[in-house]
Parts: structure tokens; sequence; C-alpha cells
């Protein structure tokens, strides 16, 4: 049994189960804010209502959110030690700080949650929802700027083995971090917009004709075409990071096999037997992407040694996560000048179920693109520094440890869809509407 | 005072926080379930539940703290205790995940499914079994290095006495202190009947908790002399936690001043807790580890101790408010709002 193949099993599959609560974890508590800010602006119990429920199912998320990532917390030291030991001389800072964020965010949000209709004045409780929205994301950019530490390691001196001249910020501010902290909490933002998106459409289309569901389609599309758009510009620059510094990655993700000029952008295709076939060619598009210019040179895979260069499966990676974010972002465009236009179509089942569509595809994209930055810095742990197999723990039973956690997923997986689905479905909303005209005697319709 | 020691002391409290709160929680956990089983829910629950809700996701917090805080301060110990502690490790995280589901999905999904209330009471005793391994461990002796690697020797740690000391100690201390913690709670609630048992829980399980405590030093003695003899020169601050133990049965015998005898408790526990880390120095793990040759870069260090004071400035006010809504807020303790999202 191999410790550092299973390792990385490990690892990928905690991971991309912990990214999808993470993401939602992240990217829900500002639509709460949204909502409960034009709730209070417009003086429209519709959105205060909808912040409500989505703090509910919130919650679930959050709750298995929480314990994979106290998983992957630990799984860094038990499956990777030695990458630990080293990496944690100079990466501890940000580690550290996101159990901060993480803390304050833990705090606000059992604040926030156990003290609903406890304040006359809806402002006072919207004043708690900040420190959540912002625990979440500053939890995200500090865990990504580990990340972008290990795809871009500096900070330090490594002589004969021996870490000398640490410089804790230097590393944190890694050439990676910029494009990677704002694509991740971009997207993330993004993911939950059209997650929130397709449920109003879904209810829409499944017997519910609630002004509410209304309301929420067209606050989360709104928000889910802006970061979409966010996404993309930082796609590119992330292209230019890319093609800077980490060239191996960017020529792996796009099959540019030899050095050129005026390289053309690979979409779609297969690989056989070294041979694109049936891609797509963009002329110039690559040197634009890389370099920002037609006729820029960009560094191909001829210029690596074997042993360095990613797996070739990731250009397949590269093409889901572009093609659906583009979707998403066209989607949410017509939607909303639709909307503007007043262009019927926009409301039709036909779109709506297109919208429905989209929350299962923006986690495939979420996931391809994760799996496309990850896989992309093989062989390197650390790049340039530590292949991963020098990072691996050499205990024999990870195999063993592999076949629980998965047990485990499944089971959170599973229970927390099992919930979610019982809490909504148990309560629609035209209910709880009806419920809370009772209790304050008919203030909203 | 050097900057290692106030590293190792600043991770210490941590831990120490976590115990406790932990606990709380986890000893709280199971006398739900147990209440659950013989009958007497009605008794128990709801003082749980409103206690514990809110608070859930802190609690977890404190334990991710603090291994953080250790792989950064002593990045030494991932090599150590990473490799060798995969296993136990691995357990408590799906027991974590266990309890850190519960709540929210028992508030908002499965209310009063039975089963999962038993998995969620049964993981109270086994997480403080699976965590207190670790303390075991870094005594010395279980962890041999073979090729340059740590490999643990479950053989010896399963058939050692100090190991199973250990464990009954971190049981029962888990189910006294959450019982004492509730007593005070229950009778802050006006709820005279859980007041009731719960102090009978208390009692019951105060003598296993010194016992044991007593027990482990006598093991080490044979196990670990160093130790042993360091523990000695501590005798002052053992004396001290024997008294506080004291000062709180007294208290919860006679069936007044509650608070005070929870305070007189934590009291017992820091100096126990603060003396036996202190007799541990100067190592993390005997005879590897010290904390001086595990000791992070003075740069990471001084950053570190930075962001941990900035941290504090932004924790101390927030856990004080959290306290004020839920623990000291009498409208809420006696459950009179329930108005959760």
């Amino acid at each position: 049994m191999d410790p550092v193949l299973y390792s990385r099993i490990l690892t990928e599959l905690t991971l991309s189960f912990h990214i999808i609560y993470a993401t939602i974890g992240v990217g829900v508590p500002l639509m709460i804010m949204l909502a409960q800010w034009v709730g209070i602006k417009k003086n429209d119990e519709h959105y205060i209502l909808l912040a409500r429920r989505w703090a509910r199912g919130f919650v679930i998320t959050v709750a298995v959110g929480v314990v994979t990532g106290t998983a992957i917390g630990l799984q860094l030291s038990l499956l990777w030690p030695n990458f630990m030991e080293l990496a944690g001389n100079v990466i501890a800072l940000p580690l550290f700080m996101e159990t901060f964020a993480f803390f304050f965010e833990a705090i606000f949000l059992g604040i926030y949650l156990y003290t609903w209709d406890r304040f006359e004045n809806q402002k006072k409780h919207f004043l708690l929802l900040i420190p959540v929205a912002l625990g979440a994301s500053f939890s995200a950019v500090f865990i990504t700027i580990v990340n972008a530490f290990m795809n871009a390691p500096q900070g330090f001196n490594l002589v004969n083995g021996e870490l000398i001249n640490v410089n804790p910020l230097v590393a944190m501010f890694n050439p990676a971090m910029p494009t990677k902290v704002a694509h991740v909490v971009g997207t993330a933002y993004m993911t939950s917009a059209f997650l929130l998106a397709a449920i109003a459409a879904f209810r829409l289309l499944r017997g519910s004709n609630h002004v509410y569901h209304k309301k929420a389609l067209y606050l989360t599309l709104k928000v889910g075409f802006i970061f979409s758009v966010s996404a993309v510009l930082v796609g590119d620059l992330s292209g230019k990071y890319l093609a800077e510094y980490q060239p191996e990655k960017l020529a792996a993700a796009e099959w540019h096999f030899e050095t050129e000029e005026n390289a053309p952008l690979i979409l779609y295709g297969v690989l056989d037997d070294g041979e694109v076939k049936y891609a797509i060619k963009i002329p110039y598009a690559l040197s634009i992407l890389a370099h920002g210019s037609l006729s820029a040179e960009v560094v191909g895979l001829d210029q690596f040694p074997e042993e360095d260069i990613p797996p070739l499966y990731i250009h397949y990676l590269f093409d889901i996560m572009v093609t659906i974010g583009m979707t998403l972002m066209m989607l949410s465009a017509i939607y909303w000048i639709g909307m503007w236009r007043r262009w019927s179509f926009v409301e039709s089942r036909l779109f709506r179920w297109l919208i429905v569509a989209g929350g299962p595809l923006v986690f495939i994209s979420l996931e391809a693109g994760w799996w496309l930055a990850e896989v992309g810095r093989q062989p390197w742990i650390l790049r340039n520094i530590m292949r991963t197999s020098e990072g691996a723990t050499t205990s024999g039973q990870v195999p063993t440890m592999l076949v629980l956690f998965a047990l485990l997923y499944l089971v959170l997986g599973v229970g927390s869809v099992v919930v979610l689905r019982r809490m909504f479905i148990r309560n629609p909303v035209e209910q709880e509407i009806k419920d809370r005209q009772q209790e304050r005697g008919g203030d909203i319709r | 005072m050097n900057i290692e020691i106030l590293g190792i002391t600043v991770l210490w409290v941590f831990l120490f926080g976590y115990i406790l709160i932990g606990a709380i929680d986890f000893g709280a956990g199971f006398f739900n379930a147990y209440s659950l089983f013989t009958g007497r829910q009605r008794i128990l629950t709801n003082v749980i539940q409103r206690y514990l809700s809110p608070v859930w996701e802190v609690t977890n917090v404190f334990l991710v703290f603090f291994f953080v805080g250790i792989i950064g301060f002593f990045p030494k110990t991932a090599f150590y205790y990473g490799t060798t502690l995969l296993v136990p490790v691995s357990f408590a995280i799906i027991l974590l995940a266990v309890r850190g589901s519960y709540y929210a999905f028992e508030t908002y999904g499965a209310r009063g499914h039975k089963g999962y209330s038993f998995a969620y009471g049964s993981t109270g005793l086994l997480l403080p079994a699976s965590l207190s391994i670790v303390l075991t461990i870094s005594e010395g002796g279980f962890i041999e290095i073979v090729n340059g690697q740590p490999v643990l020797d479950y053989w010896k740690l399963f058939t050692s006495p100090l190991t199973w000391s250990i464990v009954v100690l971190s049981i029962a201390a888990t189910l006294y202190i959450s019982s004492a913690f509730l007593t005070w709670y229950a009778n802050k609630a006006g709820d005279h009947e859980a007041t009731h048992l719960l102090r009978k829980y208390a009692l019951i399980w105060a003598f296993p908790t010194i016992i044991a405590a007593g027990g482990i030093i006598f093991e080490l003695r044979k196990h670990n002399p160093l130790h042993y003899e360091s523990i000695q020169t501590f005798w002052p601050l053992f004396l001290i936690s024997l008294v506080l133990f004291l000062g709180t049965i007294y208290l919860i015998w006679r069936q007044r001043h509650y608070g005070v005898a929870f305070s007189l408790l934590m009291g017992q526990f820091v100096f126990a807790f603060f003396g036996y880390g202190a007799s541990h120095y100067p190592y993390l793990l005997y005879p590897y580890l010290t904390i001086y040759d595990s000791f992070t870069n003075q740069a990471m260090a001084v950053a570190l101790i930075i962001a941990f004071i900035c941290g504090l400035l932004l924790l101390i006010p927030s856990l004080y408010l959290l306290l004020r809504m839920f623990l000291f807020n009498k409208e809420y303790v006696k459950g009179n709002e329930n108005h959760h999202a």
C-alpha cells in the first residue's frame, strides 16, 4: 500500500467534499446580509423572510463545513507531516489568522441565529451579520493565502535543508496570492448566488408562483451576474500570473507543447497519443491571455523536464470550468437585460429550467477549478522545493482511514440533503407567511 | 519569561479552554442521551439544549485554535505527532463530525431522533478517551524511531496501565465538570427537578475523578520517573487543587452557591492542569522533543504573538457579548424566549 497515493486520494476526497460546504459558507452570509439590507431599506417583509429562510438552511451547511474543515485542518498534519514541519515555519501566520476569522464568525453566527425577533429594530439584527460575513470571507482569504504559498513559495531561504531568513509577511504576499484570493472569494459569492437562484427558480416551476420567489430570483441573479463578470476578469489575470510564474501549469492546461509566438488558444478537443484532435483553435488568444499581446511568446511544455510536468488531463478541467462560468454569466446577463426590457421569455418555463440547471453546474465548475489548480502544481507540494511524495506520511493505515472518511462524508452529505429538504418542504414560504401574519396581525401580504 | 514558554503557555490556556467547554459539551450530550434512555428526557433536554445550541461552533474553534497554534509555534510536532496519531485522531475527527452536525441537524431537521441522540451521547465518552491518548503518548515510551520515521507501538499503548488511568480520568472529569456546570445552569433557570438530578450526578462523578488523578501520579512513578520527580516539586499547586475540589463538593452537597461551587471547580482544574503542564516542561514528547528544539524561527514567533494579541482584542469583547446574550441572560436561560432562526 502506497501511503503517498492514498494520502493524495484522501486529501482530495476531503477537500472536494469540504469546498462544497465551505463555498456556501463564504457566499451565503453575503446574500443573507444583502437580503436583510434590502428588506430594511424597502421595508419589505419578503426580503427579511428570505434572509431568515436562507439563514436556516445555511446553519446545516455551516455545520458540515465546520466539521469537514476541522478534518482537513488535522489531516494536513496527519497525512503530510513532513510538509507541515517545513511549511509550518513559514506559513503558520495565515493559518493562525484563519482560525481567528473563523472564531469571529462562529461567535456572531451563534448570536445572529438565536436572536431572531429579540430586537425590535431589525437594523440591530442586521449589524450582527456584518461580522459573520466578514469572518466567513476572511477565512477564505487567509486559507487561500496558504494555498497560494504552496504554488509560489517565498519569504525564506533554504540553505542545506535549513530554513533561514524567514519573513512571514513576504510569504503571505506571494505572487500567486492576489489572483487566487480574488478568484476564490469572487467565485464563492457567484456560486452561492447561482445556487440560491436555482432554488428560487425551482420553486417557481414547482407549484408556487409567489412573488417572494421572484424577488429572490431577481436579487440572486443580479449578484450572480456581477460576480461572474469578476470571475472572468480575475481569470484573465490568473492566466497572466501563470504565464509569468508557473508557465508549466498554463502550458499543461492549454496543451501548449512548443514555445511559440502568436500562440493560439485550444478549446475542447481530445488528446490522442500526443496529438490534439477535434479542438477549436482561437488564433492569438493564448498570447493575449498570457501576456496581453497578440504576438507574445508563450512558454511551452518543451521547456520543462518530463518529471516536472503536471498531468495533461487538466485541460479538460479548464474547459469545464471556463465553459460553465461563461454560460452562467450569459444566462444571468440575459435575465437581467430581459427583466429590464420586459422580454417575456426570461420568465418562461424553459428559461427557468436553465437557471435550475445552473445550481449543480456552478458546483461542477467549482470542483473542476480546484482540481485544475491543485493537480496543475503536481508533482510539487511546495513548488520547486518539496515533491508531493516527500511530504507524505509513512503510516500504513491511510487506506483504512480513506474508507472511514468516505463513509463519513456519505453520511454527512446524505444527512444534510435530507434535513434541508425536509426543513423547507414541511414549511413552505406560503405557510410561513400565513403563520407570521397571524402572529403579527397581518402586516405582510 | 522567554518566547518559547510564552508560546506554550498561550497554547496551554487554549487547550484548557477547550477541555473546560468541551467537557461541558461532551458530558451534556451524554446526560441527554442517558436521560432519553431512562425516560427522564423531559427533565434534562430543555436545559441542555438551551445552553449548548448557540455555542457548539465556538467549542469547536477552541480545538482548531490549539492544533493550528501548536503547528505554528512548534512545527516539528507535525513530524512526530502527525504520522503516529493518524488513527486515533482520525477517529476523533469522525466523532467530532457527529457532534458538530448534531445541533444543526437536530434543531432544524431531525428533532428528537433517538438513534442520533444516542450516537451523539456516546461520542461524549469516546472523544475524551481518544483525545487523551495524545497526553499519554507525550509521556514517552510509546513511540520509536524506525528508519528515521516515528512509529507508534499500539500494543504497548493499549496494555499500559497509564493509558487506562488517563482514559478513566478524562471520562470521569468530563462527566463531573459537565454535571457541576449544568447543576448551576439548571438552578439559574429555576428548574428544580433538573438541578436535583444533575447535582446527584456531580456528586457521583467527583470521586472517580479524584481517584484517577491520584492514580496517574502513581503510574508516572514507574513510567516516567523524571516527570514524577518534577510533579513533586509542584506539590503546592496540587494541594490547592485538592482543597478547591473539597470546597466544590461541600457546596454542592449542602445545595448552596452553585455558581461559587463551579468557580471553585474551575480553580481546581486550573491548578491541576497548569501544575501538570509545568511539570511536563520542557518536553512536548519525552524524550525526543522539547519546546526549545521544536520552536519556530524568531520572525514567525513574533508575528504569531502579534496576531494573537490582535485576535484577542477582537475575541474577548465578542465572547463577552455571546455570554451576556445567552449564558447570563435571565430571560433566555429560563426559556422564555426561543427565537432561533
